[in-house]
């Protein structure tokens, strides 16, 4: 219990948690603050790309074996698995309908980069490294919780079709071009790859990231302004448990396969984290119904927050115990 | 200046589904038409502003174009099948253009 409040203490006061603390701090006070949307846009192609390209050169410098796929192979599970447990919670403890539901439950199937991204700099700082395919993980998490929250949909009789031209957007999205193309890149090029760009990808990372989580700070702020009398106790609850449920999926998966205690970290927080890029834009289409203030509130004001400030040194302590790491 | 009735057909729609709505109106012959971006606004579906959007779901666009009269109901019924359930304004107002022959 120690380790986790010393954790989280180091956690909370660190810089990237802060500058999303004045994020969220300027959107409730009504500040003009703003990170200008094509700088906000270049920031998550810097990040998308240092994480890919590190997790490649990692991949690169240790070598592939059989948990690599076992990894896909539990990404793929969980992602279409987790949305069933979600849409189940959900009608029990929220009363939405089926459609919100399902919308609601496709997010935390699939998985948000940033809270990846932010575990991993935390995981560094903590001295630990998760698998460098873990990246490939997120990558595949991405889109087959969207396939599940149409199932479910369907169950209830109103059929909603995933056409062509949706699969391949979800499939084909920027962030996950980027994130698998820097992570070819980076195992293709290895240790002389990441020595050549080092100054680029490495130090300045932390720089960044706070940047942008100073922008996920306002916008997340500014949703739950606008949207927090959508969210009942119930929704609430739900933001907080269902992440919790999500990482003991992510730590069965990670200590079944075997991996590290890093990796292990990075399969919780994957598991835990909640979707607000690739499925909300999923959603409008497949299931315009929905009402994405719902979805994007909770996932973005609610469940990001949390598995930013508490959730990731959780999962870490646990991940520690669990593997003795 | 010789002037020309058309029509001017503005659709403001999610940005999620621009493609979609620019592919339906080629498909009816609509070859003319203007992509801008819009920057906020409120409605039925609350408020909502281009800044602090973390993905094009809650982003909107506005489609434009100015058609002849005769074009104006396959370009509307195509759209319609695209617009139908999304959030979105679609409005036609009368105007004048000059060179009719490029509309």
């Amino acid at each position: 219990m120690d380790a986790i409040l010393s954790l989280a203490a180091d956690n909370l006061l660190s810089p990237i948690i802060l500058s999303f603390v004045l994020g969220l701090a300027a959107a409730y006070a009504r500040s003009d603050l703003s990170v200008p949307e094509a700088v906000a846009k270049g920031l998550s192609l810097y990040l998308l790309f240092a994480i890919g390209f590190k997790g490649g050169a990692s991949v690169a410098a240790h070598g592939i074996d059989q948990t690599l796929i076992l990894s896909l192979v539990a990404g793929l599970v969980l992602s279409f698995s987790i949305p069933v447990v979600a849409f189940g919670l959900l009608r029990v403890m929220s009363g939405l309908d089926t459609v919100d539901a399902a919308a609601v439950a496709a997010h935390y199937g699939s998985i948000s980069i940033v809270t990846f991204v932010a575990g991993s700099s935390v995981l560094t700082s903590a001295g630990l490294e998760g698998e460098g395919y873990m990246v490939a993980v997120a990558a595949v998490m991405e889109a087959p919780a969207i396939l599940s929250a149409l199932w479910l949909i369907a169950r209830s009789g109103a059929r909603r079709a995933m056409d062509g031209e949706l699969m391949r957007e979800v499939m084909l999205n920027g962030s996950i071009v980027l994130l698998v193309g820097a992570f070819l890149i980076g195992w293709i090029t290895g240790a002389d790859g990441l020595a050549q760009i080092e100054s680029f990808i490495v130090a300045p990372f932390l720089g960044v990231l706070c940047l942008f989580l100073l922008d996920m700070g306002l916008v997340a702020g500014r949703g739950l302004r606008q949207s927090a009398r959508l969210l009942t106790p119930g929704l609430l609850l739900f933001g907080v448990v269902m992440p919790l449920i999500g990482s003991l999926a992510g730590l069965a998966a990670g200590m079944l396969i075997g991996l590290s205690a890093g990796g292990v970290s990075l399969f919780m927080i994957l598991a835990a984290s909640a979707s607000y890029i690739a499925v909300p834009a999923a959603m409008r289409v497949a299931l315009p119904e929905a009402n994405p203030s719902i979805y994007l509130t909770l996932s973005l004001g609610v469940t990001f927050p949390f598995n930013l400030t508490l959730g990731i040194p959780i999962y870490l302590a646990i991940a520690r115990i669990a593997t003795g790491g | 200046m010789q002037t020309h009735k058309a029509k001017r057909v503005e659709i403001i729609i999610e940005a999620v589904m621009e493609k979609r709505l620019t592919d339906a109106l080629e498909g009816a012959g609509v070859t003319g038409f203007t992509v801008l971006p819009v920057r906020g606004g409120s409605g039925r579906s609350g408020a909502w502003s281009r800044a602090g959007q973390v993905s094009r779901a809650g982003g909107m666009s506005c489609v434009v174009s100015l058609i002849r009269p005769e074009k104006l109901d396959p370009l509307l019924e195509a759209a319609f099948k695209v617009v139908e359930r999304h959030i979105g304004v679609v409005s036609v107002t009368d105007c004048d253009v000059l060179r009719a022959e490029r509309f």
